[in-house]
């Protein structure tokens, strides 16, 4: 496991490597880029929010002044300009540069374990606290048989 | 000379770690009072030996002596005294180092300060601390040794990460160390706890202020990292949730947690177990993240500094600690009964319910942080996780938390009455709901992040003012504001942190829903407007700065024609590093800060110009600021300066 990371690692050329170094100056959405229409540049602003450039992982083609990202975002607006839904839009890149490019996973498949988790620790955490506090209760409360049999006894004398 | 003192004197901090690992451990097992007695001395002589290195280390970087590799790879000559000094920790061998330095001091700490210990307790404190430090400390040797000499030493240095070069990113990394790192602190005394088979009330009273401290310094440091983000990233952003981001973020929740569940502990001898599980997830999610940063094996925008072969030795590092500790926890936890009872409705419940949200809260933070890492190796897709994941899977249970925190806060110990919280709550929910609906009628767009938010954040912030009304009790208004200023400063912490938080929720979703963006080309004397403001670019210059030379912007901020700011963003070239960055401009407001990027010179004449307007910016780094306050009102409280007293008198309340 940790060798095909370190294999990954050392694949990863050192442009891009350069680029994690570079890319934080933002120049990200270029005014020649934006659509006169504001309705569909908000579209295509809401759209490349949730897109990751291709080559620098922790950013959204919306932050990034990769060429890719550039790329990315004339699609984007193309695409809307020529009548595409959001879905469509979305559904093209994916299509084309894979599904590693969505930020939001759909909640479907095996993603749904990522989707699930947070809801079903809470379940999991509300339950066994449940449980605790009833039997943190039971034992304080209730007696054991020997001591309701004892209790009897007593009454009975 | 003296780099070789440095070099030396950190060897010998691991032989005396070595030793204070192991001979307090075994001398507390036996019942030798001389070699329990040996880690108090051991803890200072480390701390002596170690701040001997960093001292070397930064003498180097102050010298520029370009013989030693670190500095030639992180400092140059012509750089200001200030990034000479932070370079010492801008990079990984010399972070490290520093990580080290603040672990020995917290050992110290509890060698000079912890003399109301019980000795064995102290004992095994410090040697588990020591162990920590041995590991750390084989690991800067071996992978990462910033002593390591050059045989052909260059004229000058490669420089400091011209983003690095900055007053706040200065101090952000050695605050999250402190936070990181005091977390060390109560896993040491979770696993000491643990040995001894022994938690009760004094143990939670011992291991709180430790913990709050870590929660603090966290706090400062995570709000340091995100205004960096903020003034220097260039758009306005203030959390991205990068994977190293989330790395400090774990560690600041579970912290949050166990914070409160050592309350428990103290106060009802209840929870004990899952306290000291959180005190050993806690530190755990501190390795997590130091593994995360240093190993660059989730990428992120914070790439600096990382390699994967020390990403196997700290993962060795968590594997044996956490590991070791959850052993020990599964055969030790049985041993561990609660004493206090407590009915559903109670301050104890209310504070599990905390825990739960935190913690799933932290929970949802990890998987997310690590999934691209699962896709690619378990499931063979390549697959990412970003800020919309997070904003839609973590968010509610925040929201959760802010809801029931006021009353629960509010509710009595061991057997509280709901309704009563409520009754005391009813004009905070009144005036909260009637914020939310005026902000909700007075915005321009439709979303309901921001009246949502500003509805939770007046709810938990006035509602931490109201909790703290109550604890005046039922006199007239002159007695109760007398006896206001005579609460312990732990009720005053608790109200301002949580009034804090409240400040913070408000400022985090204002800013997510009504930031104006404008993108445009300005020519040169052009103005344009941007919300209720008018800019104009005034010119734009070439100025030569200290090792940077910079394209700079004059530009005016007008409103109804009277001038509110003159602004200058730049775009520097840092020639030596051979990088751009910009420099925003930032006017400052109390509910508005206006924010000016300077972009590329247009083919067709004039500059791409970035605008925005950051709704209560500051209000965040505010509120961060006022939680911390708050730690630190609570850490003041007399009651922990003499915590001999929990050894003195059965602390707490009894349990029946």
């Amino acid at each position: 496991m940790i060798d095909s990371l370190k294999r990954r690692w050392a694949e990863c050329p050192s442009y891009i490597l350069a680029l994690f170094l570079a890319v934080t100056p933002a120049w990200a959405v270029q005014p020649d880029e934006m659509l006169a229409d504001p309705v569909l540049e908000s579209r295509a602003r809401e759209i490349s929010r949730d897109i990751r450039c291709p080559v620098c992982q922790g950013e959204t083609i919306d932050d990034s002044n990769a060429p890719i990202s550039r790329d990315l975002r004339l699609i984007i607006r193309e695409r809307l300009v020529a009548g595409d839904t959001d879905a469509e839009v979305v559904d093209y890149i994916v299509a084309r540069y894979g599904e590693g490019v969505l930020f939001n996973p759909p909640a479907e498949g095996a993603n749904l374990a990522l989707w699930l988790a947070g809801p079903a620790l809470l379940l999991a955490g509300v339950a066994v606290a449940l449980a605790a506090g009833r039997r943190r209760v039971a034992s304080d409360v209730a007696l054991s048989p020997e001591e309701e049999t004892r209790l009897k006894e007593i009454l009975k004398e | 000379m003296i780099v070789e003192l440095g070099h030396f004197a950190l060897i010998l901090a691991l032989m005396v770690a070595l030793v204070q690992s192991t001979l307090p451990l075994w001398g507390a097992h036996r019942g030798d009072a001389r070699l329990m007695a040996l880690a108090g001395p051991a803890a200072l002589v480390q701390l002596v030996l170690v701040a001997g290195a960093f001292a070397a280390l930064t003498w180097a970087f102050v010298v520029s002596d370009f013989s030693l590799a670190v500095v030639v790879s992180n400092s140059h000559t012509l750089k200001p005294m200030l990034y000479k000094v932070s370079g010492v920790w801008g990079n990984h061998e010399g972070s490290l180092l520093l990580w080290v330095l603040i672990l020995a001091v917290y050992g110290a700490a509890v060698a000079a300060f912890g003399g109301n210990l019980p000795v064995k307790l102290k004992a095994r404190v410090l040697a588990v601390q020591g162990l920590i430090g041995v590991a750390f400390l084989l690991f800067l040797l071996l992978t990462s040794n910033p002593f390591w000499r050059l045989a052909m030493p260059p004229l000058d240095g490669q420089d400091l990460n011209p983003l690095l070069q900055d007053p706040g990113l200065a101090f952000h990394p050695p605050f999250l160390y402190l936070g990181y790192v005091g977390l060390s602190m109560a896993f040491s005394f979770a696993v000491a706890a643990l040995i001894e088979g022994r938690v009760d009330a004094a143990w939670g009273r011992w291991v709180r202020p430790w913990t709050l401290a870590a929660w603090v310094f966290l706090t400062i440091g995570i709000a340091l990292g995100s205004w960096w983000a903020y003034y220097e990233l260039g758009w306005g952003g203030f959390w991205f949730w990068d994977p190293v981001e989330n790395a400090s973020f774990m560690p600041w929740l579970l912290a949050a947690a166990l914070l409160h569940s050592s309350i428990v502990v103290e106060k009802r001898e209840s929870l004990k177990a899952w306290t000291i599980l959180l005190a050993i997830m806690a530190f755990g999610f501190s390795l997590i993240g130091t593994f995360i940063v240093r190993s660059g094996v989730i990428t992120s925008v914070h790439a600096f500094a990382n390699d994967p072969e020390r990403g196997v030795f700290i993962l060795m590092i968590l594997a044996f600690f956490t590991g070791g500790a959850l052993i020990l926890f599964a055969l030790r936890a049985g041993s561990m009964e609660a004493r206090g009872v407590f009915s559903l409705v109670s301050r104890e419940s209310a504070l599990v319910a905390n825990n739960i949200l935190l913690t799933v809260a932290a929970f949802v933070v990890f998987i997310g942080t690590i999934w691209p890492l699962v896709g690619s190796m378990l499931l063979g897709r390549d697959l990412s996780v970003g800020e919309p994941f997070f904003n839609a899977a973590f968010s509610p249970f925040m929201v959760a938390l802010a809801l029931v925190l006021p009353p629960g806060a509010m509710l009595a110990w061991k057997r509280g009455d709901i309704g009563r919280s409520l009754r005391g709550l009813i004009p905070v929910m009144v005036l909260a709901v009637a914020l939310g609906a005026l902000a909700f009628a007075m915005q321009t767009g439709r979303t309901a992040l921001g009246p949502v938010g500003l509805m939770l954040g007046a709810w938990v912030g006035f509602g931490a003012m109201a909790d703290i009304w109550a604890r005046t009790g039922r006199d007239g208004v002159g007695a109760r504001f007398a006896r206001l200023f005579r609460l312990p400063r732990a009720d005053w912490g608790k109200a301002t942190a949580h009034f804090g938080l409240g400040v913070t929720i408000f400022a985090v979703s204002a800013m997510m829903s009504w930031k104006i963006e404008d993108i445009r080309v300005v020519q040169e004397g052009e103005t344009f407007p941007l919300g209720r403001y008018e800019v104009r670019l005034d010119k734009v210059e070439e100025v030569q700065g200290p090792n940077y030379t910079s394209t700079m912007g004059f530009m005016t901020v007008t409103r109804n024609g009277a001038v509110v700011a003159v602004l200058n963003p730049e775009k520097r070239i840092y020639p030596v590093a051979q990088m751009p960055t910009t420099e925003a401009a930032i006017d400052y407001g109390f509910v508005r800060d206006i924010y000016l990027v300077l972009g590329d010179r247009q083919k067709s004449g004039g500059w791409a110009v970035r605008s925005y307007v950051e709704p209560f910016a500051n209000w965040l780094w505010g509120g961060c600021i006022i939680m911390a306050l708050g730690g630190v009102l609570s850490l003041s409280d007399r009651r922990y300066r003499v915590a001999a007293g929990a050894r003195r008198v059965p602390a707490g309340v009894p349990a029946e």
